[in-house]
């Protein structure tokens, strides 16, 4: 434990050295050494915990409806574009909708990209897509805390292959409740 | 219990160094590669106790540069250890040009003293003859410093052998999921040590100017962010964890400063953090995607990728900020672009006829090599002396690692390992 207090000091030393201590919130200092998994932070900061179907909120049985437009969950994209296609428009109404009337419900947009072009870009690329969903969802009316949006690149496939089928259905935006 | 972990881990990565086998291959040299001998090091003790094949890794270092064209040892007419050994003729015969000859000997303290010379055939003289008191666990960086001068005296160029490189690896494990790494190893693949491994992606390292620490980005928190990593102590700090994306870290060349991508304004724009200050400034502003800084040698402008043109294309920007300047125009879809360490030229990612290519772009004629001929390649990086470029391309099954010299004429694969290997990151020289 003493240890582990010398290294977080060690760290602040070197990151804000010469003895200035304007450290910004989004500037924090975690445990050193080498983790082997997610769970083991244990000052994860921002992290929300999402609304999940182990509770019996009333109206969660819509989502598993398989004729109700909130049961499609993907939405595909063009090479390159975060344009929301006509298709996916009624799907992100009824999202939108259902949040409305729903405000407890808290969802994450995740936004993915094919494997072409650098990692970088397409983890921009990502972003750009679930903030479009986002955008177009705000328009009914949710609250906007109510939608995380976030990006994984092209870090996630859902397909490995590397032909236009498999980048298809990798340029996606994921809804999770 | 950090540090004896780290300890734990660097033990279990070098017993394992047997199954992460080097794997080179050249798969194109140059036609006019030097002819050189490096002669088997002359070590007086018992045979088992021999501490390292010094010549063998000499050899590969510079056979891999494509620059040289090394002899078998078995081809060698005779095994001479001292200048007065050397039967010139015989060597002559052979039209061998430079041999270089050496002794390994074994100091009472445990230090091993090693000695080379690099001689000339035909004039008969010594170029370059030096004596370097190294440890066992040193002595292999030792065969890369040797290396490093052969290079430089018969080229001209500084030589990158004892250098660094840092990757990620991406490897399924059985449950479904993934295992990631972030690595470094030797330039030449040996001496691989995790720094960090996680069940969620890993991207973008960045190694600081002086070679002591890597940025990159983990999604362990289900998000971007950005982390600095001490690399001897495993010590590591949160730099940027903001809503939306945090990536592309990039230092500046003086280290006081990481330029990055964010998106918590709305749209991913670059940023510089002033590492001391923590102050933060915004340099690009625009409703397109703009990412992948990267800083010119003299710390004065950025490059980036943004597609605010339409599609994504290489600009410039000073580091102060301010307005753009579009760099690339041929071509659909340019990115990742990394200065040449002299700054006359960029590497990049190119697409040419759908295939994403490896290419170098002189920055004043605006004149575009493609360099690789590969469908999806990825990454390139620099080595720090600007002869190679490393980058990831894709192979049935996987990614893997492979290298190209700045002229496009020398090209190998560095096969690591199993599974993904990518986004290789060519570390600095060391300090000398």
């Amino acid at each position: 434990m003493i240890n582990r207090i010398i290294y977080i000091l060690t760290i602040t030393v070197m990151l804000s050295a010469c003895g200035t201590s304007n450290v910004k919130e989004d500037a924090d200092v975690v445990e050193g050494g080498v983790s082997s998994s997610a769970s083991q932070s244990s000052d994860t900061g921002n992290t929300t915990s999402f609304g999940t179907n182990s509770d019996s909120r009333s109206g969660l049985s819509l989502l598993d409806d398989p004729a109700s437009p909130l049961s499609v969950r993907i939405l595909y994209f063009d090479y390159d574009s975060s344009d929301i296609l006509p298709a996916y428009r009624e799907v992100l109404e009824a999202h939108a909708n259902y949040l409305v009337q729903n405000p407890t419900i808290t969802i994450s947009l995740e936004g993915h990209a094919d494997e072409r072009g650098s990692r970088e870009y397409n983890l921009a690329l990502g972003e750009k897509r679930s903030q479009s969903a986002k955008q177009r969802m705000l328009v009914f009316g949710p609250g906007s805390s109510q939608i995380r949006s976030t990006s994984y690149g092209e870090e996630r496939p859902v397909v490995d292959g590397h032909d236009d089928e498999s980048w298809s259905q990798n340029r996606r935006v994921e809804i999770l409740y | 219990m950090i540090k004896s972990f780290y300890v734990f881990l660097s033990l279990l990565v070098v017993s394992t160094n047997a199954a992460a086998v080097l794997d080179i291959t050249i798969t194109q040299g140059m036609e006019e590669a030097l002819p050189i001998a490096i002669v088997p090091f002359d070590w007086q003790g018992p045979p088992e106790n021999r501490p390292l094949d010094m010549q063998v890794t000499i050899a590969n270092d510079l056979s891999r540069s494509g620059h040289f064209r090394t002899m078998p040892s078995d081809d060698m007419p005779q095994t001479p250890s001292q200048f007065n050994q050397i039967n010139f003729a015989d060597w002559r015969l052979l039209g061998m040009e430079n041999i270089v000859i050496g002794t390994v000997r074994n100091q009472p303290n445990g230090v091993f003293d090693v000695e080379f010379r690099l001689i000339n055939i035909y004039s008969g003289t010594q170029i370059a003859g030096f004596r370097i008191p190294a440890k066992r666990d040193q002595l292999r960086r030792t065969a890369h410093r040797i290396s490093d001068i052969i290079f430089e005296k018969l080229t001209g160029i500084r030589g990158a052998f004892d250098t660094r490189i840092a990757y990620i690896t991406v490897k399924k494990v059985i449950n479904g999921s993934n295992q990631h790494t972030l690595q470094i190893a030797d330039a030449d693949g040996f001496n691989p040590k995790i720094l960090l491994e996680s069940s969620e992606p890993l991207m973008s390292p960045a190694w600081s100017p002086d070679g002591t620490k890597i940025a990159y980005v983990s999604f362990e928190n289900k998000n971007s962010a950005i982390y600095i990593q001490d690399i001897l102590t495993g010590n590591r700090a949160r730099v940027a964890n903001n809503s939306g994306i945090n990536s592309a870290p990039a230092w500046s060349p003086d280290g006081t400063r990481l330029a990055m991508t964010l998106s918590k304004e709305g749209d991913p724009e670059i940023f510089i953090l002033h590492l001391p200050s923590r102050n933060l400034l915004r340099i690009t502003n625009n409703r397109a995607i703009d990412t992948e800084p990267t800083w010119s040698p003299d710390g004065s402008s950025l490059l980036f990728t943004s597609d605010r043109g339409g599609a994504p294309q290489i600009y410039q920007v000073t580091s102060t900020g301010g307005n753009a300047r579009r760099l690339t125009f041929e071509g659909s879809y340019n990115t990742r672009a990394r200065f040449s360490p002299d700054g006359q030229s960029i590497s990049m990612v190119h697409r040419s006829g759908g295939q994403d290519r490896v290419a170098v772009m002189d920055i004043m004629r605006k004149e575009i090599t493609i360099l690789t001929n590969s469908r999806l390649d990825e990454s390139p990086s620099f080595s720090p002396n600007g002869s190679m470029i490393i980058y990831a391309t894709t192979r049935p099954g996987g990614s893997e690692l492979a290298a190209v010299s700045a002229d496009g004429r020398v090209h190998q694969r560095l096969g690591l390992q199993d599974g993904d290997v990518r986004e290789p990151e060519w570390g600095p020289f060391p300090p000398q």
